[in-house]
């Protein structure tokens, strides 16, 4: 048998990659990729603890779920909002989008 | 070593692989398509813990439908960063650091947890999670609240990113 501890480290392995991918990435599209890597180990995470608690009780897969439809709407509008910038600014790099800087 | 814990190091060593690629990859669409690989190993994690529904909705819902968005929007932005400038800020060394320290920490604070190496139970004789799970979606002593809330908030964000991405011209 797998022991909760090697679930428990590879998502947080998968989310300091993910961390990494936000914080130093210049690209705005990669940022988002960042993000959906800590998402998913969110998601692992989830999913291990229903797996190793009680298993007829489902609110860990329920939870995974509904992180599930909050992924897609996060990156709708983030990739929507991406283009529309990139639209405007002939631009996707996060360094360069400094209007709000003072 | 049991056949479990080999197939289950061999799946993680290549998501973490490819996860690695995706934020270190230069071309972007190299780095989409290494997320597919990503996701695909988090589906066969899934398939190990027993949740045969979550595997199927990470690969129609997360490889079907947002790795081919994030294709799209590399498509539609890439026409600078392609080549010489440098993908990374230059504080990288300090996101890095970031990154080690918050894995180190989490790993340090599971560690002092009791139940940090237990064992899963065997599932009961019987027990049909699938099913299980579609009944407590739509009943309404369980979750059918939160799921109906995800799902507004779902057609929100959509009409909301029709609104934001459309070219007004």
């Amino acid at each position: 048998m797998i022991p909760l501890s090697w679930y428990l480290i590879l998502a947080a392995a998968l989310f300091g990659i993910g961390l990494f991918g936000v914080l130093v990435r210049r690209n705005a599209v990669a940022i988002l990729l960042g993000v959906e890597l800590m998402l998913n180990a969110v998601n692992i995470n989830l999913v291990a603890f229903w797996r190793y608690g009680d298993v007829t009780l489902m609110a860990g897969q329920v939870f995974a779920i509904i992180v599930f439809a909050v992924a897609a709407a996060e990156v709708s509008v983030g990739l929507a909002l991406v283009i529309s910038v990139y639209r405007r600014r002939n631009t996707v790099v996060a360094d360069e989008l400094d209007l709000l800087k003072w | 070593m049991t056949a479990e814990q080999i197939i289950f190091l061999i799946v993680a060593l290549f998501t973490l692989g490819s996860a690695l690629m995706v934020v270190t990859t230069r071309n972007l669409i190299h780095a989409a398509l290494w997320l597919v690989a990503t996701l695909f190993g988090v589906a066969v994690i899934y398939a190990l813990l027993n949740a045969g529904f979550m595997a199927v909705v990470q690969v129609v819902v997360y490889i079907g439908a947002i790795a081919i968005l994030f294709i799209f929007a590399v498509m539609l932005t890439r026409k600078d960063l392609r080549d010489n400038t440098p993908q990374t800020n230059k504080n990288w060394w300090a996101g890095a650091l970031i990154a080690v320290l918050t894995f180190a920490g989490l790993v340090f604070t599971l560690q002092g947890w009791s139940g940090f190496s237990k064992t899963a139970s065997a599932v009961p004789l019987g027990f049909d999670a699938i099913s299980q799970l579609g009944e407590q979606l739509t009943s309404p002593t369980a979750y059918v609240l939160p799921f109906e809330v995800a799902s507004v908030l779902l057609l929100a964000a959509l009409v909301g990113a029709v609104y934001v991405a459309f070219n007004k011209k």
